[in-house]
């Protein structure tokens, strides 16, 4: 039986978000997605404006879609095999489904960290570097050190690394290393970051300089964090939606949505009456 | 980058104690103006006291507010949870004291109709001590400083004394005279209020205390610790 068919009728569909549109005007403009696996609908009409300099969250019930459609913000579902697209997501106007887009450009523009930290088995300095130079984004050595730095900087690990840039990185902490992920994909100057469970692997105090990290970074960065953990999406995020078998229920400012949503299914999740 | 990442839910809790202060400078400004109204008998001032309630309102709100959205999105735990508790708490308190001074400013209205009935002598005394008391449990509170807090429930006993000293005092010159009666009355409702102002003033202290320590130690409760 298709996912679909399970939905009851009644849900109303989600309101379009209406953040600050002058300070944080939409950045990701999804419009009527469906995504399947095979024959099996599993992202249903999906209509969302994910505003510019913002944390936004997906949270839902494991299998609910949310890191589907995270991975269909940049098309990393494409290397899933037989999988299905229609509608469109926009980015800055663009549409990234379009015949011709360049996907690697795409993945550049849209940056990713994913649940288990993932470093190159290389030094702490070439995870980073790595993307400068296959990028061609550094002139020379000295400008490469510098970008290495400061996107060390950027993801608050430069104190902890820099003397030792030339150790392994997979000698790091766990939550060491996803936040040297967070550098690497700052270093090729991403438009939009999208976490997937950045910090469910880590231990509270990792968590929570994960959590700090993502704070801070929004004042550069459009940042879309998918977490099963609701707490977590409270914590960090200024945007939650919250996602149902598929379908987008109900989307709003995080305050909001934690202590008045609109929905009785958010609700029931929120307040852990699911199921 | 600092070694030390300091987390955004601590700066959202320092802000919500920089606006339960402002709104502790606003109640305590509120019943040191009507106090000087009825000294001064300046019915200007006493006019702006009871036509300047909105700031405290909208702080009684928004500190609400605050305590609220912290309680829903960082789930607080342990020193966290008792401060935004006791902030929720404070707020209330704080806002009463903005209201008894309206209060006191509608009574100094009333009493300024009548010739004083006598050189006000206890009631300014009163008024220093609940100020005082007030002062001393937010700074309390903003110190986390139990002693501090300790002495506001201290001096409240001081307070309700002057308060039966005065409605003594006022009663005899009821007696003699009747046309005192109106005007003693609004003195003795004065006092009453300022009365008041120490028992909020007390809860407050009584909050830090609970905030810092732990302990409850409201009713005598004989300092149950959670």
């Amino acid at each position: 039986m298709s996912v679909v068919q399970t939905i009851p009728p009644s849900l109303t569909v989600p309101v379009r978000p209406q953040p600050d549109a002058d300070q944080h005007p939409v950045c990701i403009d999804v419009q009527g997605l469906n995504f399947y696996y095979g024959a099996k609908r599993a992202l249903d009409n999906i209509t969302i404006g994910i505003p510019a300099k913002l944390v936004t969250a997906f949270i839902g019930p494991s299998g609910c879609g949310k890191s589907t459609f995270l991975r269909t913000l940049n098309r990393m579902n494409d290397i899933i095999p037989a999988t299905r697209v229609e509608g469109k997501v926009l980015i800055d106007g663009d549409d990234v489904y379009r015949s011709g887009t360049d996907v690697v450009a795409l993945r550049r523009r849209v940056g990713m960290v994913f649940q288990k930290s993932n470093p190159f088995p290389k030094s702490i300095f070439e995870n980073v570097a790595y993307g400068l130079r296959i990028n061609g984004m550094a002139a020379n050595r000295a400008d490469l050190n510098a970008r290495v730095e400061e996107s060390l900087r950027a993801a608050a690990i430069w104190d902890e690394v820099k003397d030792r840039l030339y150790d392994s990185a997979l000698a790091l902490s766990g939550g060491q290393q996803q936040r040297l992920c967070i550098a690497r994909a700052l270093a090729v100057k991403p438009e939009i970051v999208l976490m997937d469970e950045p910090a469910s692997a880590l231990d509270p105090i990792a968590t929570q300089r994960i959590e700090e990290l993502i704070y801070q970074l929004k004042a550069q960065y459009t940042i879309v964090i998918v977490t099963h953990n609701m707490q977590q999406a409270a914590r960090v995020s200024d945007r939650t939606a919250f996602f149902w078998l598929g379908r987008l229920i109900e989307e709003g400012p995080t305050d909001r949505i934690f202590t008045n949503p609109a929905e009785k299914l958010t609700e029931d999740y929120v307040t852990g009456r699911f199921g | 980058m600092p070694d030390r990442i300091v987390p955004h839910f601590q700066e959202e809790l320092e802000q919500l104690k920089t606006r339960l202060l402002e709104m502790g400078g606003l109640a305590e400004d509120r019943v040191s103006s009507a106090l000087k109204g009825l000294v001064q008998r300046d019915a200007a001032l006493i006019d702006r006291v009871l036509a300047g309630d909105g700031p405290i309102n909208d702080l009684h709100i928004e500190i609400d507010r605050r305590c609220f959205k912290l309680l829903a999105l960082h789930q607080p735990m342990a020193v966290d949870l008792r401060a935004i508790v006791a902030a929720v708490k404070i707020n209330t308190d704080l806002e009463r004291v903005g209201d008894l001074a309206i209060n006191i400013a509608e009574a100094v209205r009333r009493y300024m109709r009548h010739p004083p009935v006598k050189e006000l002598i206890d009631i300014p005394r009163m008024a220093d001590i609940a100020q005082r008391m007030l002062r001393n449990a937010l700074d309390a509170f903003v110190r986390r400083d139990t002693d501090l807090a300790q002495g506001v429930l201290n001096e409240d006993d001081t307070l309700d004394a002057l308060k039966t000293q005065v409605f003594r005092e006022l009663l005899t010159y009821m007696l003699q005279s009747p046309h005192t009666i109106e005007p003693a009355l609004d003195l003795i409702l004065i006092s009453r209020h300022l009365e008041r102002i120490g028992d909020h003033a007390t809860n407050v202290a009584e909050d830090v205390i609970f905030m810092v320590s732990a302990k409850d130690v409201r009713h005598h409760a004989g300092e149950v610790e959670i």
